[in-house]
């Protein structure tokens, strides 16, 4: 606690003893960051495998995975995917890479675990409460994966679940698949309610003396304005679902017309909208989409900040932006559906708007270029996945100026253009950040070094793999191929242009990148053992979790909140003694005791 | 490492764009006024968004590149700088909006029009598109330019009256339904869009149009298609687990073709 000039002394809260209330029902942030991270890192895997399985039944159709037909002998009869074990495997993984790794790991697990520590607070507003949190979303992630094994197995109508197909029995195999699935969504609405509520209320309330707003880093900034997005957009979500619950259970009929006829059978429900369901579910889901990268982007500048040696190129014009992110994110969801029926007329203010939110996206990329302009760059592996972070997130923002105009999405829609330009921005990107992250606060968490070598080896294969796997589905969606198609060989069309080609490149990418991640995960545990013991700030970082000892002690600060004297990123400072100032440095201690009088 | 970063990332940059300049994998053909205005709007917005994107990467690339080798002077201590702010917040504003409003003429060509009168002419036809799992029903009104009236309680796929059609009725006597489309060169064409089950979407890759077919509301669409030749019509909203296998063909055919096609499928109605 050297770096600490002045602290303001708290009442301390005794540690528990068993091992139960330690690690299992743990109220402390820092445990239930912990695990958040463990169970995204168990769905990542898992929903990881899933795309594995997609791409292979692509592109050998007829080739039997022999375990496959013993886990699901009826979707997979003689290790054979049909295809829709192939639709049910598809909905699968979104829902798991969207809800379960996205969400939970940037915000619940990183969130958790720092952003109590980086604002100077022993624990969380509500400790309780984030327990709660956590374990409601266990509890989530339970039902998510009774799905498979309930009869009829897992949902086969994708990770939007647009009705009829979700809300009618006889428009798929049927079955309590896709009840389990709502159940796990809704479960995971309430969870994330919860975790937002205490993120937002702690960021408010429980900042240490002298960190004003405009002094907190960047990823609290952007922890705090994703929990706004995360508690206004949940509830919405939350009461679809129920809503989709009553219609299949409850004979309802808020998503089904009249009139429908299914395999010659009437469809006994009247006076519903499908559009409702659209409207309600991307009202959500597009705030989603920047609850998954705005932890991301807030890592990563504090990383290419940490690492160029130098304060971020416009700390306030990035607040501003994610602030402007956030606001404009609600108002965008409309360009989920210009291809839905809804009114032209919101289709053209959907896409005005839509472009807008392109523009604090574009400031953010120019003013990482600006950190890393004129810095001494240290090329740590951590720095390495913000760049390519910045790299990543670039790429696949370009493609969203196409598919935010309605007329140039009215081709690419539901193309494989689409599956691109989200799995770049959304999926890869966020990742980066998480990856970035790992490597950055390993040693704060366990109190131990991750081996960089292991690290850089994992950027590398990844960072190219990557671009390797969704570089070529925006050719895919140009000649156009559409997503959510279980087969290649059976569309004629599908076959010409180079297609088939395109597709087993992408296979072969994907079977080597996946490979790798294996890299990080022996890194992970490996290091958790058996790596360099890490001191208290290794990357000789500014922000206050890097004042406390690797890892910090159960209330954080030992009952010593430290005074904050300056903002987060004071890199090459001139005169100072160090090419950093701690937040929580006084002058005399940055400038040494001379200095400190002029 | 300076180097070989930005080497990477500049390679990996050029390779995703290169394709797209050479137009190594392109779109279909287009087929329609609209589906070329549609490809310029596309090409205006790839030469843009081109710019920023290599801008971004080479700018990135670069900066790692210059400021990742060992250097001797520290780090400018600069925390940013309001005109540099300013001018990129211009600039991106300028060029995203433009675009939207360049290609806001092109939306309202494909959607505007739907109120306008869509009764059959000279120089008109009108087709009702009805998606079911997992296959497509044309339907034609026939020479009297009127369809017939639907009751659900005569929907038998098995008999081979799948919408339904009331043939008692004397506008439904002549009125043709086809799993292929056929459509005369050079005509104004109208479709209106339904769906007996769940969401489909209509999707002819050369007239770059696409709408969802949804249960309870009509949709509509319509081309004028100037080139002969058959074109693919692909389901584009996840429907079940036939969805891949929901495709048809679009015929654009002359106009004596056409005339011979729709008297042949009228003259298998007699029996």
């Amino acid at each position: 606690m050297s770096e600490v000039a002045q602290y303001v002394e708290v009442h301390r809260h005794p540690e528990p003893k068993s091992f139960l209330w330690k690690y299992i029902f743990s109220i402390d942030h820092k445990v239930i960051g912990i695990q958040y991270l463990m169970l995204a890192l168990v769905a990542a895997f898992l929903g990881m495998g899933l795309s594995l399985l997609l791409r292979l039944r692509l592109v050998w159709p007829n080739d039997p995975i022999a375990i496959l037909g013993t886990l699901f002998p009826n979707g997979a009869p003689d290790g054979l995917m049909t295809p829709e074990f192939y639709l049910s495997m598809l909905t699968m993984h979104g829902t798991i890479m969207v809800f379960m790794v996205l969400t939970t790991a940037p915000q619940g697990g990183f969130g958790n675990y720092f952003l109590p520590i980086q604002i100077g607070a022993a624990d969380m507003a509500f400790p309780r409460l984030n327990m709660l949190s956590f374990w409601t979303t266990f509890a989530s992630f339970l039902a998510l994966i009774m799905a498979f094994f309930v009869q009829g197995g897992a949902p086969m109508s994708g990770w939007t679940a647009y009705p009829p197909l979700s809300a009618v029995h006889a428009a798929t195999l049927g079955g309590t698949g896709q009840d389990w699935w709502i159940i796990s969504i809704a479960l995971f609405c309430v969870a994330s309610m919860l975790g937002a509520l205490n993120f937002i209320v702690t960021t408010l309330h429980l900042r240490a003396k002298g960190l004003t707003m405009m002094r907190l880093p960047l990823t609290v900034w952007t922890w705090f304005v994703t929990a706004i997005l995360g508690l206004l957009a949940f509830g919405v979500l939350l009461a679809a679902g129920v809503l989709l619950l009553m219609d299949r259970n409850l004979g309802t009929s808020f998503f089904v017309p009249a009139g429908l006829i299914i395999n010659d059978v009437p469809v006994n429900h009247s006076g519903g909208s499908p559009i409702l369901w659209q409207h309600l579910f991307w009202f959500f889901g597009h705030p989603e989409v920047y609850i998954a990268i705005l932890p991301g982007m807030g890592v990563t500048s504090h990383l290419l900040s940490t690492f160029a040696r130098k304060p971020v190129f416009g700390y306030r014009a990035m607040v501003y932006a994610v602030l402007a992110i956030g606001a404009l994110g609600f108002v965008v969801w409309g360009h989920h559906m210009f291809v839905s029926g809804m009114s032209p007329y919101s289709g053209f203010v959907f896409s005005v708007l839509t472009m807008c939110i392109g523009v604090p996206s574009a400031i953010k990329t120019f003013n990482w270029i600006g950190t890393l302009w004129g810095g001494k760059i240290r090329f740590t592996s951590p720095m390495l996945y913000a760049i390519g972070f910045v790299s990543l997130f670039v790429t696949g923002g370009i493609s969203g100026i196409f598919l935010g105009q309605p007329a140039i999405d009215l081709f690419f829609h539901d193309t494989y253009f689409v599956v691109a330009h989200f799995h770049l921005i959304m999926g890869v990107a966020a990742i980066f950040g998480m990856f970035g992250g790992m490597a950055f606060w390993f040693p704060k968490m366990f109190g131990r070094m991750m081996s960089e070598g292991l690290n850089k080896l994992h950027f590398w294969i990844t960072f190219i793999g990557v671009y390797c796997i969704f570089g070529p589905m925006h050719y895919l969606g140009m000649l156009p191929h559409p997503r959510r198609y279980p087969d290649i060989v059976s569309v004629g069309y599908l076959m010409e242009g180079g297609a088939p080609q395109i597709h087993y490149f992408i296979t072969i990418a994907a079977m080597i990148t996946v490979t790798a991640q294996f890299l990080f995960l022996i890194n992970l545990i490996w290091s958790l053992f058996a790596g360099k013991k890490a001191p208290d700030n290794p990357w000789d970082a500014t922000t206050l979790e890097w004042a406390v000892p690797s890892p910090p002690p159960h209330d954080n600060f030992a009952g010593k909140i430290p005074v904050v004297y300056r903002g987060p990123y004071e890199f090459a400072v001139p005169k100072a003694k160090r090419d950093f100032v701690m937040q929580c440095n006084s002058d005399e201690m940055a400038y040494g005791p001379a200095a400190a009088g002029d | 490492m300076a180097f070989l970063v930005a080497l990477v990332v500049w390679i990996v940059a050029l390779g995703l764009a290169i394709p797209f300049f050479t137009q190594w994998w392109w779109m279909p053909p287009a087929i329609t006024e609209h589906a070329r205005a549609v490809d310029s709007q596309f090409n205006l917005t790839l030469l843009g968004t081109g710019i920023i994107f290599i801008v971004a990467q080479a700018a990135l690339g670069y900066a790692v590149f210059r400021f990742g080798r060992k250097r001797s002077e520290p780090a400018d201590y600069v925390h940013g700088s309001d005109r540099w702010e300013v001018l990129w917040t211009a600039a991106t504003t300028i060029m995203f909006v433009g675009l939207t409003l360049m290609g806001y003429t092109v939306w309202a060509e494909a959607r505007f029009l739907d109120d306008r009168n869509v009764t059959p002419s000279a120089d008109r036809i009108v087709i009702e598109v009805t998606g079911q799992q997992f296959v497509w029903n044309m339907r034609y009104p026939g020479a009297d330019g009127k369809f017939g009236p639907l009751d659900l309680s005569l929907v038998d796929d098995a008999m081979g009256n799948a919408l339904g059609i009331n043939r008692s009725h004397p506008d439904a006597k002549d009125d043709v339904v086809t799993p292929r489309m056929a459509v005369p060169v050079n005509k104004e064409v109208d479709l209106i869009l339904r769906t007996k089950d769940v969401l489909h979407n209509f999707f002819v890759p050369e007239l770059r149009i696409k709408l969802d077919t949804v249960p309870g509301l009509i949709g509509r669409l319509h081309f004028k298609a100037d080139k002969v030749g058959t074109y693919t019509v692909a389901c584009s909203e996840l429907c079940g687990l036939g969805h891949h296998e929901m495709g048809s063909y679009l015929d654009v055919m002359e106009q004596a073709d056409f005339d011979k096609w729709m008297a042949d499928q009228s003259a298998y109605l007699q029996y």
